[in-house]
């Protein structure tokens, strides 16, 4: 249904901590393979082992490098997914109403016997969100792992995105950013977490924690000369350090 | 209206089947979930209670069913019926395959075994591997040690006992500053990722001190861009300052290290040794009485500012040599290329959390001495270290000079630094020394692979001359723990030690990414002897995929892909342990072969069987085990301790006890793996932990207690070098006499990386690591991973591109003192500003992997190889100097100089080599 | 974005459809029997060839039906029924026109309105995309709207007024290629704000996601050189507007001028509508260090 149902309490969604990322493209693989097999239908490649071999993935990660005003360059890496906007233009744009979002809970959902694939909610989503599988003409997407996190065969711990699951350095963090007492919306708080371009509206419930500053750390002198070998010699130091103990 | 969605099924069925096995991708072996359906893999995650992953998996991992899929898999055994090289090959039966193998190998073993060389690249089963070629009775055996780590894990075992990766990982739980050196972001690459996590979740400070900005680098909080091969000068300035400032342990230096053992200084035989006592025990003074004692008397205090006799303590040396003004950060900040104050910064750093943040556990342990404390106090400043800081000529020293810095903080074995994992710490005196003694008919007198202590352990034939092929323990390198297997094709081709008859490789890609120089190395596979005879006769080649160097063997014997086959991740290898617990691990055929392909170390068994080696074969002649799985219950290395620690004797017992028929089950039952943990008392100073020694030798990991002393000060190496000051009867020839005596300080130094020597024309360093989501050349078949990595660019810092006027898409030709590449350039601003780099193993021989010859891989993907070499240019000394560190012969790849400069853009990256036909069929274009 | 050969026959045949239809439907070319034939079944041949282009585009066009259902929010699901009601409520108009037959003009007018509904449906597609700036403001519907009453004036024959939309037409293009020019840039979407790390420092690709390509850049990233587009601009100003307005005010209405002139017309428009994707960005392409 291509309106946008009212707001849910319940926004599920990823925080993503930029501070933590190392560009392992685990998650891109996790979700790969989960989705390949599970949400509709397969995630193809064509010309899979060929000249350029391209194929429908849910979640990209970008590497940049960002020049402050002070100090060396530094890299930062960026996974890129769905983002699971309240404002979601891609719902909206759906002339088969395919594209939807979740009353209960926010996800943004594509119902692939619905989809003509005419693509134009890849085209009115800012982030690059959405993918058209170029075997099965439908349009993919993050689900959010719909198909795990309530899922009853699989045991209470693992009912998380595969992405999450998988990531090693635990830079990627699911729940439920509608309730301001939940663990990751107190990650948001705490670490100042925001929104990608918050200038196209769309209010994403994901959002990105930024890298914590870097640089030298603040710190007083504490090799100051206490024992200065130069005056005394290394006799002199040997004795004081021995002291010491 | 109101809002209506589609009905959803959010529980739908997973899988019919979950098995669980061990990952292969790389060497982290993570535990792995394999979900099935209808008796295809349908899914593959982590394993939440394996000790290695925790239930996480990379990139590399969560791919593995494109790996199991991949089109490149080798389908049945091969005979090569063209020209090596040619790609000409007929599928066999591996009946025929195994009577060919055995036609070759058994006349060898029967006249003469050492003309078999047995080397093998990603094996994970060393301790089987080398088995048989003891029972073979060739001393030609080695893994792919010698030009991947050497340097690191020599440098770690004979300083302390360990080493970092498989041997011992930062307190992650504990540590308040992390300090991670050296480039390259593969090994133990989950469990330091989720290292990084937990540091990252408590706000842990990180630090790189990396040339090259990426990966763990990207997320530390600051960064040390340094000039590559002056990690070792970096580390000894930053142990100048703390012993200024008295920033040391000294309590821990004087109770667990060598620093207060003695010195002998009067000339003779034993100068430089250490002072021992009638049992050969070292000798310490004890405050208390101010006389000498054993090391490890009961109360013995020692005293590390003590002399006697003139002789001064091990700690008296090191302060006096590290408080020189030559290390001081302003005499190597240029060398370095780190400015002073930032190295007057770090060692600040280092300080304050090692000496005024202390992590104190209220646990109460006991040391070797009888001494009970009632606390472990540790300093929560954990180092770690990746490739780049060892494969340089330095590396070894460099790495002992990184473990130094550890232990001078007391940072080692203690709360919040850095952990051994069992079946570490175990001193070098622990490990085998190497063995080289052959004879016709009979088996190796011993391991092939160890660890020496002096030029008598050195493998020499009577004359002096080399007894290996690849001139491992020699004077050229005496401690070459893990052999040389880059430099087995070039001896092999020159005949120099001597001729050998039969190669036998395992998963060693040596015609491409394994070896420097890889055109040379192709053509050395292929040249022929005036009589028109290849100069290395015979070839046979295990692997599971049509990988490059298929090509150029005359048998090959088609493994499985890693869910279709047994391993053991063993105790008696390099097992999966956590600094918490031991562990180890299978793998079992999850999944039954579709092709006629069977797991290596099986027809390893088989030929074992065939050529009746000794351990093999019963007295009688009938063979022992059936096949690799039947080896890995069965076989006992010593009398109840086998290659799986789990489950032994009726199930119930752990490291020790009698063969168990259920153990594999037991095993599969378990998740794939076992796990004992360690006791509370004993999770730290294990070294000198009586709780931690008692423990390991119920587990069966050593006989008896062996507490020993970390070697800041290393007798080996002294030994050498009072062997080049003319002592002993093993003596180096004249040309190497110097650089032994001063390559092989017993504490360490820095010295210039021989590749410097490149000169001017050469101001450049290049340098290669992998990327976190492809691991050697495996990825590239993998059709989710190569749309992530397809090829490699060249990054080039500011400063070299703007000087070039580089502009993107842009390539360059790059020129070394032996070979020259023309790449695709990229910018890079997070970089040493003399430092290009690429990612590692990305680019391909055309028609290898079964991908199409216009693959991104052949065309724009590029290999750093052909620009190095294994041996140093000419220096018109009439001889050829190695390219390797010159302790341990580890390869020096990064100490690769080179020049750059702007090139009109060749049709494809150069050098290209004509493609190989693939002994398999073509892909097919698109999946599923 | 991509010059999908599609969508740019879609939208430019449809929209000249269903100018000439609108321009029809008003009964501003009073012809009967086989000439009504002919230009009626020009409009409805343009309008439906138009609407079937627009199909190859989709992935599964056999669920095409499907987009009539979600006419409450969607402009594309709008087009559709618009174009629909334009189609039918004509034919009537269309048959008494060839086979004699007098419809009060009413029938006409709400056909024509259709008509006008289906052109400004279309151009809400693209206008209603805050992810590509170049489309996103009023110069698209004007733009839409005014190819459609040129096509239609030009080929049914209003010499006068066609000549006057032709100059409309040549302001409009100059205006939307200029002031879409700004248009990525008012929006303010920047590596910085895509990424959120503008705070930190200037943001630069260090390496993309995937070496090979990906749907996202195929569809959304297209870059045309600066040169190339320059002239083509010119091109398709000169060949959709000036040309047939000059040679409308100067050359005689013979159906065979008009037709030459309509062709010269309709190249002109292809062009216009060429540039119209290709030199659209999306912001999309920002995470790309590409526009």
């Amino acid at each position: 249904m291509t309106a946008l149902p009212p707001p849910s309490a319940k926004k599920l969604g990823l925080v993503i901590d930029l501070d933590t990322c190392v560009g392992c493209h685990a998650c891109v693989t996790a979700c790969k393979g989960w989705n390949d097999q599970g949400y509709g239908v397969p995630l193809s490649d064509q010309n899979a082992y060929g000249s350029e071999p391209s194929g429908t993935f849910l979640n990209r990660v970008h590497s940049y490098e960002v020049q402050p005003d002070q100090g060396p360059a530094q890299v930062i890496n960026f996974p890129r997914s769905c983002l699971h906007c309240e404002n979601a233009p891609c719902v909206t744009v759906c002339p088969t109403g395919a594209s939807y979002k979740r009353a209960e809970d926010g996800i943004v959902l594509v119902n692939e016997d619905a989809c003509i694939g005419c693509g134009l909610c890849a085209w009115a989503c800012p982030y690059g969100a959405r993918e058209l599988d170029q075997a099965a003409g439908v349009m993919k997407k993050c689900t959010l792992c719909v198909d795990r996190i309530y899922n009853e065969n699989l045991p209470e711990e693992d009912r998380q995105p595969a992405c999450v699951r998988t990531c090693p350095a635990g830079a990627r963090h699911f729940g439920d950013l509608g309730d301001p007492d939940s663990d990751v919306s107190k990650l948001v708080a705490e670490r100042g977490g925001y929104d990608l371009m918050p200038e196209m509206d769309t209010k994403p419930v994901n959002k990105y924690l930024p890298p914590r500053p870097k640089g030298p750390e603040q710190q007083v002198d504490i090799l100051a000369p206490l024992l200065d070998v130069k005056t005394t010699g290394f006799a002199g130091w040997l004795d004081r350090i021995l002291e010491k103990i | 209206m109101t809002y209506q969605q589609p009905k959803l099924d959010t529980s739908p069925k997973i899988s019919d089947e979950v098995r669980k096995t061990t990952c292969y991708m790389c060497a982290c072996r993570c535990g792995i979930n394999v979900h099935l359906k209808s008796g295809k893999i349908s899914y593959i995650e982590g394993n939440r209670d394996h000790p290695v992953n925790k239930g996480v998996l990379c990139a590399k991992g969560s791919s593995g069913i494109m790996q199991v899929t991949a089109p490149s898999r080798l389908r049945a055994p091969l005979r090569r019926v063209g020209p090596r090289g040619s790609g000409a090959f007929e599928e066999i039966s591996w009946e025929e395959a195994l009577q060919t193998a055995v036609s070759w190998l058994k006349p060898l073993r029967e006249t003469a075994p050492e003309k078999l060389a047995f080397f093998t690249g990603r094996d994970q089963s060393q301790s089987f591997t080398s088995f048989w070629a003891q029972g073979f009775g060739t001393p030609n055996y080695a893994a792919h040690g010698g030009f991947c780590s050497v340097n690191m894990a020599a440098g770690g075992i004979y300083t302390m006992g360990g080493a970092f990766w498989e041997f011992g990982q930062p307190d992650w739980d504990r540590a308040k500053l992390f300090i991670l050196f050296g480039v390259a972001e593969d090994h133990d690459s989950n469990p330091i990722k989720i290292g990084i996590g937990k540091l990252k979740a408590r706000g842990s400070r990180v630090i790189g001190v990396n040339p090259i900005r990426t990966g763990y680098n990207g997320v530390a909080d600051d960064w040390y861009g340094i000039t590559p091969g002056t990690d070792g000068l970096l580390i000894l300035s930053l142990i100048h300052e703390l012993l200024k400032a008295g920033k040391i342990d000294l309590d821990y230096l004087a109770r667990f290290t060598n620093a207060p053992c003695l010195v002998d200084e009067a000339e003779g035989p034993g100068r430089g040794l250490l002072l021992r006592d009638k049992d050969g025990k070292l000798l310490v003074i004890d405050k208390k009485t101010g006389k000498p004692a054993p090391f490890d008397k009961k109360g013995v205090q020692p005293d590390l500012g003590a002399t006697h006799k003139g002789a001064r303590t091990v700690f008296q040396h090191l302060a006096e040599r590290y408080l020189s003004d030559e290390y001081a950060p302003e005499a190597v900040a240029e060398r370095t290329g780190i400015p002073a104050a930032r190295i007057k910064g770090l060692a600040a750093e280092i300080a304050r959390a090692a000496f005024d943040e202390p992590v104190v556990l209220d646990q109460e342990w006991t040391d070797f001495r009888g001494d009970t404390h009632s606390q472990m106090v540790g300093r929560p400043v954990a180092f770690h270290s990746m490739r780049g800081v060892s494969a340089h000529s330095n590396g070894f020293q460099t790495c002992r000079a990184l473990h130094l810095l550890q232990i001078l903080i007391g940072s080692v074995e203690t709360p919040g630094g850095f952990r051994f994992k069992p079946p570490y710490p175990k001193p070098p005196e622990a490990h085998p020394k190497p063995h080289c003694g052959f004879n016709p008919g009979t088996p190796l007198n011993g391991p092939h692979l160890g660890f020496v202590h002096g030029p008598d352990d050195l493998a020499l034939n009577p004359d002096g001359s080399p007894a290996r092929i690849d001139k491992a323990f020699t004077w050229e390198n005496p401690m070459s723990a893990h052999g040389l297997m880059h430099m087995v094709i070039p001896n092999a081709h020159a005949g120099d030690p001597y001729k050998i008859d039969t190669m036998l490789l395992y998963m060693a890609n040596m015609s491409w990414n394994s070896s420097m120089n890889t055109r040379a190395v192709m053509e050395m596979l292929t040249d022929k002897d005036a009589d028109g005879d290849y100069k290395i006769p015979r070839i046979i080649y295990s692997d599971a995929y049509a990988s490059e160097m298929v090509a150029y063997a005359d048998l090959i014997l088609p493994d499985t892909t890693y869910l279709e086959r047994h391993d053991c991740i063993s105790l008696l290898d390099r097992p999966i342990c956590e600094a918490e617990a031991a562990a180890d691990a299978i793998r079992w055929p999850v999944i039954e072969p579709d092709r006629e392909v069977r797991g290596f170390q099986s027809v390893l068994v088989e030929l074992g069987n065939r050529l009746k080696l000794p351990g093999f074969v019963d007295e009688e002649g009938k063979a022992k085990y059936r096949d690799y799985a039947d080896y890995m219950v069965n076989h006992e290395r010593r009398p109840g301790v086998g290659p799986l620690m789990g489950w032994r004797g009726n199930g119930d017992q752990t490291g020790r006890g009698a063969p168990n028929p259920d153990q594999l089950q037991r095993y599969i039952d378990n998740g794939g793996f076992a796990i004992a943990h360690i006791p509370d008392e004993a999770q730290f100073f294990k070294p000198w932990n009586m709780a931690y020694q008692d423990w390991a030798v119920e587990l069966g990991l050593y006989d008896k207690p062996q507490p020993y002393l970390f070697s800041i000060y290393s007798e080996p190496m002294q030994r050498f070098r009072l062997a080049a000051e003319g002592h002993g009867e093993r003596q180096p020839p004249e040309h190497l006499r110097e650089r032994v005596r001063t390559t092989m300080d017993p504490l360490p130094i820095w010295y210039e990386p021989f590749g410097d020597s490149a000169g001017a024309d050469y101001p450049v360093h290049a340098l290669t690591q992998r990327p976190m989501a492809m691991y050697h050349s495996w990825g590239s078949q993998n059709a989710w991973l190569r749309q992530i990595h397809g090829h490699n660019p060249l990054y080039v810092p500011t400063k070299i591109w703007e000087a070039n006027g580089f502009q993107d898409g842009d390539w360059a030709r790059v020129t070394s003192p032996s070979g020259e590449i023309t790449v695709p350039v990229a910018h890079m601003a997070a970089l040493n500003e003399n430092t290009i780099w690429t990612w590692n193993a990305i680019g391909k021989r055309k028609g290898a992997w079964a991908l199409d010859p216009d693959a991104p891989e052949a065309t724009k993907g590029f290999l750093l190889n052909h620009l190095i070499h294994e041996l140093l240019p000419e220096k018109g000394d009439g001889m050829r100097w190695s390219n390797s560190d010159p302790i341990t012969g580890q390869a020096a790849w990064f100490d690769l100089r080179v020049r750059i400069e702007k090139a009109g853009p060749p049709e494809e990256s150069q050098p290209a080599f004509p493609s190989i036909p693939s002994p398999v069929p073509s892909a097919k274009r698109n999946r599923p | 974005m991509h010059p999908a050969p599609s969508v740019i026959v879609f939208t430019t045949l449809s929209g000249a459809g269903f100018g000439l239809l609108a321009f029809l439907a008003l009964g501003l070319l009073p012809v009967y029997g086989v000439q009504a034939f002919l230009i009626w079944g020009l409009g409805y041949g343009l309008a439906v060839i138009g609407l079937l282009a627009s199909t190859f585009h989709l992935g599964n066009p056999q669920r095409a039906w499907r987009a009539f259902t979600q006419w409450r929010t969607s402009w594309l699901s709008r087009e559709g029924w618009a174009a629909v009601a334009a189609l039918l409520l004509l034919a009537p108009v269309a048959l008494a026109a060839i086979f004699g037959g007098g419809l009060p003009p009413f029938f006409g007018l709400v056909g024509a309105a259709f008509c006008l509904a289906t052109v400004i449906a279309t151009s809400m597609i693209y206008t209603q995309l805050k992810t590509v700036p170049r489309w996103n403001f009023w110069a698209t519907p004007a733009l839409f709207l005014a190819f459609a009453a040129t096509g239609g004036a030009i080929m049914t024959g209003q010499a006068l007024m066609a000549a006057v939309l032709c100059a409309l037409l040549a302001v409009l293009m100059i205006a939307a290629f200029k002031l879409g020019d700004q248009r990525f840039g008012e929006v303010g979407a920047s590596m910085g704000s895509a990424t959120g790390l503008g705070s930190v420092g200037k943001v630069r690709v260090l390496a993309q996601p995937h070496t090979g390509p990906n749907y996202l850049m195929k569809e959304m990233i297209h870059v045309v050189g600066r040169k190339h587009a320059a002239t083509l601009r010119r091109i398709a100003v000169t060949l959709a507007a000036i040309l047939p307005g000059l040679m409308l005010l100067f050359m005689p209405p013979h159906p065979f001028v008009l037709a030459v002139i309509a062709a010269i017309h309709l190249m002109g428009a292809f062009a216009a509508r060429w540039l119209f994707f290709a030199e659209a960005e999306h912001v999309v392409g920002l995470y790309y260090g590409q526009r």
